[in-house]
């Protein structure tokens, strides 16, 4: 396959020895199993013979591809795609050249160098090329075709301990080809500020860089109370569940983010057994983050620094995603009343259906009296119906939407990010000026025993607005391309859940269709 | 601000909560259409007769609530009907709810945008058109009731109610001056307890008691419950409203793709909202009025044992005046006379009574049949209206 862009040509080769095989459906009772996953197992391609010696890393190509929901577990998975296969079983290297993209955000493609230790040098005379050029559009059509799987699953909470010294694990079990971890299926058990404290990390690395780093479940001190103390009702279970949901939908979006995958810190979150106890998870309490973002944005207001053209695009982008996530906290509250009627409903079905069962039992119309008790039956299944039905407005609808208004306050600290490396750099630059006038007063001044100091002082301060040059060039790109990134992730996600959602209320229809209908004749033999 | 309702084929299925009481051609009564001004209702009473009682086939007047209350009054007070299941007296048109909403949209009408106002209006519009429609049928029912029954139909007052092309309200004025507080003579709360008191000998009677007196506490319990179930269904609707509403919000701010499936969700939305709604109205207007209606009805079964348990009562009292006058050897032909009047007014209750409380079982089981058999309908029509409103907006959201 042969990717041609701007800047250059690119070709990647491979031998392939097997066409790449879906994940068949799993055996009963793995928490991966598949209902509607799609992969395209159309996977042969062809090969040419040049590689490049840059070093390159593996899975930066990549994307959340597709998510999938099983029935009520709502288990989202995600599917990285790629843009070539590289198996294990492969004999050959596979090596991808990739020049630089555009600042448009163009996808930056780069591939893997030496991959797994089982592969082995094939000269290319070997190899049979075959050269295909296509152009960037192509190859982001086609990136479906390439998949690597990486599948989480955070399952099993369990309370540990006792008291307020309690905790729950959970499981957190990974499925994988990709190549960089030690086995295919692995799981580890982790707690609540193991993920805090994940997060810490990757931001603490990433976001400097303008990378929209996803939020992490929000603490909560009510829910987590009631747990420990033992209560043992639904109202727990559902914050359990509601939590353990959460941490999942988290780290899978963790892992479809390129860069942070390739971090040894997820990368050891997933496998390790044992993680070191994560401190100073305080910060990240809900009420901590949002203050963090909401200062951040405030920072951005009152940047009065103008910046030249292009910040155009990220001044106007800026507005939307404030906008937009006013907009979906208003959704967010909508959707939110809808869950607290639909219980409501539901709780009033039943009440409903026991005094109908009841006046079924005083009626001395013995046809009545059966038709009611058959009545008191249908509306039993209706109140089933509606509970599922609230489970899937508050999961599929309700999360998705409070997920992203903390996305859209991530997204602002990115903007945040940039703006702190352009004032460093424009603090940089006036310093350098003072520099400069300060030399010129000494050569003014004729005292050439400090010009030294000050040459070397406009020298170090030259290179450092070199660098913070640089640097704001760069968080500039990443900035663009992560909002394009997460733009295009969001519209995806939302018509996924959209389409889940809808599906979840044809399913109640359906089956409300069927209850009305076995109660009809029951109606009819009144006499 | 007027609302008029006029004839339309859904209201051919919610003609009654009772059995279909217009098949008796003699008489046919209907209320067509109304008119609703400032919570006053103007109803317009339509007549079609073949008895020469009445001067004309064919005619309409308009009639206000305070009208059947008035009629339904001097029905009870006739104490020739005393031995009939009067017909329940329609409630009194309750549009609180509407008003309500209108005074929130009133007062929010500067903080909301164009979208949420106009939403806000058609909720409202909604919830009157449901009030409106359910003290139509209400006081229809009532009417039809009456001119369903042999010695109600003849009533000289129903014909005036019927017939009289004035307002009523001069006659009705007269009537409460020349009536009075009988009805209050009827001292409600005694009820229960003279009714469950009374020694029965007749088996029907001691049966009938038994079972009203239960029916009727759990019938007022399902009622309420049936409106509270339906109130949250209400509440599911509205919330699919505003839930349209926001995603149209956050559409018109955005970009191709993502624009494109929140502005297919919020027609969802909107359009599952309207099937919604009919689902809660149709349910509460079969199940819920019906409910309403016969706990309506039980009550007045229930005042019918009342009266009969009085005038048990009466008899018995009339003995013991007799015994003491046949003791005292004093006005024994009066205590006699007095006697056997309420030995005969006793009889022709428990006579009539029996007759009043079998046709009301076979009314009950009829109506709870054709209000459930309806209601299941229009559940299955309305889900299926979803279903393939759903499916198609599926399909379209897949294929984009």
């Amino acid at each position: 396959m042969v990717i041609s862009c701007n800047l250059g040509i690119v070709f990647i080769y491979f031998l392939q020895s097997k066409p790449i095989t879906p994940t068949s459906a799993p055996d009963e009772g793995d928490i991966f199993s598949e209902e509607g996953s799609y992969i395209r197992s159309d996977v042969h391609h062809a090969t040419n013979g040049l590689h490049s010696d840059e070093e390159l890393d593996l899975f930066t190509g990549i994307s959340l591809h597709r998510c999938t929901m099983t029935r009520n577990d709502i288990m989202v998975k995600c599917y990285l795609s790629h843009q070539h296969t590289s198996v294990q079983s492969l004999e050959a290297t596979v090596e991808l050249t990739l020049t630089n993209t555009t600042s448009q955000g163009r996808r930056e493609i780069i591939g893997p160098t030496a991959s797994a230790c089982n592969t082995t040098h094939v000269p290319n005379s070997i190899l049979k090329p075959s050269i295909v050029t296509k152009t960037m559009e192509e190859l982001e059509e086609e990136e479906s075709g390439d998949q690597f799987e990486l599948n989480i699953a955070v399952t099993n909470p369990e309370k540990i301990g006792d008291g307020m010294n309690a905790y729950m694990s959970y499981k957190v079990s990974t499925q994988t080809t990709l190549p960089m971890f030690l086995n295919k299926t692995f799981s580890v058990r982790r707690r609540f500020s193991d993920f805090l404290g994940l997060y810490e990390k990757i931001s603490a690395k990433h976001s400097l860089l303008g990378c929209i780093i996803p939020p992490p479940p929000q603490k909560s001190v009510v829910g987590m109370t009631k747990v420990k103390v033992g209560k043992e009702d639904s109202s727990s279970a559902e914050f359990v569940e509601k939590r353990r949901a959460a941490l999942e939908r988290y780290l899978q979006r963790v892992v479809a983010h390129p860069s942070l995958l390739q971090d040894p810190d997820v990368r050891e979150f997933l496998e390790r057994d044992e993680l070191p106890r994560a401190v100073n998870t305080q910060a990240l309490s809900g009420p901590g983050l949002l203050k963090m973002i909401n200062r951040a944005s405030d920072a951005v207001n009152k940047m009065t620094i103008k910046m030249n053209e292009s910040d155009n695009w990220f001044e106007s982008k800026l507005q939307e995603v404030e906008n937009e996530e006013q907009l979906l906290r208003r959704l967010h509250a909508a959707v939110d009343s809808l869950v607290n009627h639909r219980k409501e409903l539901c709780i009033n079905t039943a009440v409903f259906s026991k005094i109908v069962a009841m006046l079924g039992s005083v009626e001395e119309n013995s046809a009545l009296s059966r038709a009611l008790s058959q009545l008191a039956e249908v509306e039993d299944k209706m109140e089933q119906l509606h509970q599922q039905q609230a489970f899937s407005d508050f999961f599929i609808l309700a999360e998705l939407l409070a997920d992203y208004v903390r996305l859209l306050g991530a997204v602002r600290c990115c903007f945040e990010q940039r703006m702190k490396v352009w004032q460093r750099l424009q603090e940089a630059q006036s310093t350098l000026q003072k520099k400069r006038e300060a030399e010129a007063k000494l050569l003014w001044a004729n005292k050439p025993e400090k010009l030294q100091q000050a040459k070397d002082d406009i020298n170090e301060w030259e290179s450092k607005v070199s660098q913070y040059e640089r640097d704001f060039e760069r968080v500039t790109c990443t900035v663009r391309k992560e909002v394009l990134r997460f733009e295009k992730e969001k519209a995806r996600d939302f018509k996924q859940h959209i389409v889940k959602y809808l599906e979840s209320l044809l399913h109640t229809q359906h089956r409300l269709v069927k209850c009305w209908e076995a109660f009809l004749p029951e109606a009819k033999a009144i006499a | 601000n007027m609302t008029s309702i006029s004839e339309d084929s859904d209201k051919e299925k919610m003609r009654s909560v009772s059995v279909d009481l217009n098949n008796d051609a003699s008489l046919v009564i209907d209320i067509p259409d109304a008119l609703c001004e400032r919570d006053k209702v103007k109803f317009t009473v339509h007549t079609k007769t073949t008895l020469s009682s009445f001067q004309k086939p064919e005619f309409s007047v308009p009639r206000q609530h305070e009208d059947f209350i008035w009629l339904h009054d001097t029905i009870v007070e006739t104490e020739e009907y005393a031995g009939f299941i009067i017909p329940p007296a329609p409630p009194k048109p309750d549009f609180e709810g509407p008003r309500e909403k209108m005074h929130k949209l009133g007062e929010g009408e500067s903080s909301m945008t164009k979208e949420e106002y106009a939403k806000m209006k058609q909720e409202l519009e909604a919830e009157y058109l449901a009030v409106f429609k359910k003290t139509v049928q209400v006081h229809e029912v009532f009417l039809q009731r009456l001119s369903s029954h042999p010695m109600f139909r003849k009533d000289r007052n129903f014909q005036i109610f019927l017939e009289y092309d004035q307002d009523l309200s001069v006659r009705r004025k007269n009537a409460k001056e020349m009536f009075g507080g009988f009805f209050k003579n009827m001292v409600k709360s005694a009820d229960e307890v003279l009714i469950s008191g009374v020694k029965e000998v007749d088996e029907f009677f001691e049966q009938e008691k038994n079972f009203l007196l239960d029916y009727s506490i759990k019938i007022k319990d399902a009622t309420a419950k049936a409106e509270k179930m339906t109130r949250s269904h209400k509440n599911v609707a509205d919330d699919y409203n505003h839930i349209s509403g926001a995603l149209n919000n956050t559409a018109a701010d955005n970009n191709t793709a993502f624009k494109k499936h929140l502005e297919k969700c919020a027609e969802v939305f909107e359009k599952l909202r309207k099937v919604e709604d009919r689902m809660a109205s149709d349910q509460e207007l079969k199940l819920t009025e019906l409910l309403r209606y016969y706990t309506r009805d039980i009550q007045a079964a229930k005042d019918l044992l009342y009266r009969r348990a009085r005038a048990l009562a009466d008899y018995e009292n009339s003995n013991k005046a007799l015994d003491k006058a046949r003791l005292k050897g004093k006005d024994v032909a009066q205590a006699e006379e007095n006697q056997k009047q309420c030995l005969q007014k006793f009889d022709k209750l428990s006579e009539s009574g029996k007759k009043e409380l079998t046709s009301f079982k076979a009314r009950r089981v009829v109506a709870f049949r054709k209000n459930l058999i309806e209601m299941t309908e229009l559940e299955i029509k309305h889900a299926k209206n979803s279903v393939s409103l759903l499916q198609g907006s599926i399909e379209i959201l897949k294929s984009n």
